[in-house]
């Protein structure tokens, strides 16, 4: 019979994640107790060992399978680049191209675009989303995303229904010239109200970043990079409700550990636990999953 | 399996799932915590030390009796600290203190600290230092406390040879090189709370060895599960991840 003490058991690393799951399904109520799947909306490249993209992803696929992660959404290559030219785009593109390649079935990919060149990221996404098989956008630190030159940027996306998955941050320190946030995000999600923003760290501070995004309901609060700060994941079930809530981890830069406990040790319902774990991500991204054939 | 880095009261800049000792002591209980290392925030930020030390060790004999481990705050700045040292050891029957040398106003070039290593020594004290509390992004903005710099520990541990220290809450492994330094310099120990990174903890117990990483999650103002999947993260063998997770802090306690 699984219960927590098996839960505890995994967590310790006696017991492999296929056990836990078997103790899962062999439990008396399933659908209570089924093991959550769990996707990971913000997972980078960087830093793991390997020379190559398909290196770099068995590496991942390690991982990814000894905390039970069984999917995560790619993006950025190596080295990092806050404002990478057209070519450096395609590039670090590429890269996330090649590592979905060898783990279709672990990996998604956003593509990386960059702003400040608009139509190289409009062509960019045609190649990677459109005619490619990434499924959703990822925008970082080059430019606030509150200018008007993300609206053909996201109008592209919006014709793919595609999520953007950008990044922010309220340090109370002052963010980067570039650094948008959430704010920012609520302006250009105001501007597309059709489009699903993932709210990526929440603004770091998020406290103020789940107030921020609140009244917004096509903005998702997206829990990654940031210290395990308990309350976070309450506040925003408590806030948001748990259907906009999208777990994420930053990883290599965060631990997928850290990360990943401020859902697990969440005093949440079990409901709202999955569907922060999976569920909502899934939801988003279904149809332009069922749009390239991929199973939903 | 013990927890080095506990803390009982309330943490001023919101409510905690946990910060009532009754709560606390549930929740270590439940996730099979048979030893933690208790300190208090009231020791961070009060001027009357003395009695949030009296309070922490009867809430941990009240509470957590056997649970418990009572890490009383020394505040080297307070006038007749020395007392509250007394104390903590004497009376309150301590194992060791929790020293917050950025929230008390004060780094580890100042002579006070010196002096507190000196006098626990003597004690056979074990000798906690909290790098940071949160993230200096996300500080209050009338409340910006910069982590505690590292840098002069070696220097000082060799000038205080019956030190025995541990670093709280640290990221330490983006910075290995002075880990090393402060290792090669005494007996100090790191605890896992602040470690990031994809497999931090298990990369930085193979630059240091795995004897001097003890598990702490600096629970509740942290949730208890992020640490307790890092050591899962890590892939350690059983008889490294059981060093981790209580031999180590078990073998520096009875030393």
């Amino acid at each position: 019979m699984f219960g927590r003490r098996t839960f505890f058991k995994y967590l310790y690393g006696s017991l492999s994640l296929a056990t836990v799951r078997a103790a899962w399904l062999s439990s008396g109520n399933l659908m209570a107790q089924k093991p959550p799947l769990i996707w990971d909306v913000h997972f980078h490249l960087t830093s793991w060992p390997g020379e190559t993209p398909e290196d770099r992803m068995k590496e991942v696929v390690k991982v990814l399978d000894r905390m039970g992660i069984d999917r995560v959404m790619l993006s950025l290559g190596y080295p990092l680049l806050e404002n990478p030219s057209p070519e450096q785009l395609r590039a670090e593109n590429d890269q996330v191209l090649r590592a979905i390649k060898y783990a279709p079935d672990r990996a998604y990919g956003f593509v990386y675009l960059n702003p400040n060149y608009v139509q190289a990221s409009l062509d960019e996404f045609n190649r990677c989303v459109r005619d490619g098989p990434m499924v959703g956008v990822k925008l970082w630190v080059a430019r606030r995303c509150n200018a008007p030159e993300l609206d053909p940027i996201v109008e592209r996306a919006a014709a793919m229904k595609a999520p953007i998955l950008q990044h922010t941050w309220l340090k109370v320190s002052g963010n980067g010239p570039g650094e948008s946030t959430p704010y920012d995000i609520m302006e250009l999600a105001g501007r597309h109200p059709g489009v699903a923003f993932i709210c990526g760290h929440t603004g770091g501070d998020w406290e103020l970043g789940i107030r921020v995004i609140r009244s917004a309901k096509n903005v998702f609060a997206e829990i990654a990079g940031s210290h395990p700060t308990s309350g976070f994941v309450e506040m925003a079930v408590r806030e948001l409700g748990p259907e906009r809530i999208i777990y994420g981890s930053d990883a290599f830069g965060r631990s997928i550990a850290s990360q990943l406990g401020k859902v697990m040790g969440a005093d949440i319902p079990e409901s709202a636990r999955r569907l922060i774990l999976s569920e909502n991500l899934s939801r988003v991204l279904t149809p332009i999953l069922r749009a390239k054939g991929y199973r939903a | 399996m013990i927890d080095v880095n506990v803390n009982l009261s309330r943490w001023p800049f919101r409510r905690l799932v946990g910060d009532e000792p009754a709560e606390l002591v549930a929740g270590l209980r439940k996730r099979d915590v048979t030893q933690a290392w208790t300190g208090t925030f009231d020791g961070i930020f009060h001027k009357d030390i003395s009695r949030a030390n009296a309070r922490l060790a009867e809430d941990c004999r009240r509470y957590g009796s056997n649970l418990l481990i009572p890490f009383g705050s020394i505040n080297p700045k307070l006038p007749d600290w020395q007392e509250d040292l007394r104390r903590c050891h004497e009376e309150h029957k301590m194992p060791g203190i929790r020293l917050h040398p950025n929230y008390h106003g004060y780094d580890l070039k100042d002579r006070a600290f010196s002096d507190v290593l000196h006098l626990s020594a003597a004690r056979r004290l074990v000798v906690q230092v909290a790098v940071c509390m949160e993230d200096e992004r996300t500080q209050h903005p009338l409340m910006r406390v910069a982590p505690v710099d590292l840098s002069p520990l070696p220097d000082i541990l060799k000038s205080e040879p019956g030190t025995r220290l541990m670093v709280l809450n640290s990221d330490h492994v983006h910075n290995l090189e002075q880990v090393q330094k402060i290792l090669s310099a005494g007996d100090v120990y790191f605890d896992v709370s602040m470690v990031e990174g994809v497999g931090g903890v298990a990369r930085l117990a193979q630059k240091i060895s795995t004897k001097r990483v003890l598990f702490g999650s600096n629970y509740p103002l942290f949730y208890f599960e992020s640490a307790m999947l890092k050591v899962r993260e890590s892939e350690f063998a059983d008889k490294e991840r059981q060093a981790v997770l209580e031999e180590n802090a078990r073998r520096l306690l009875g030393a």
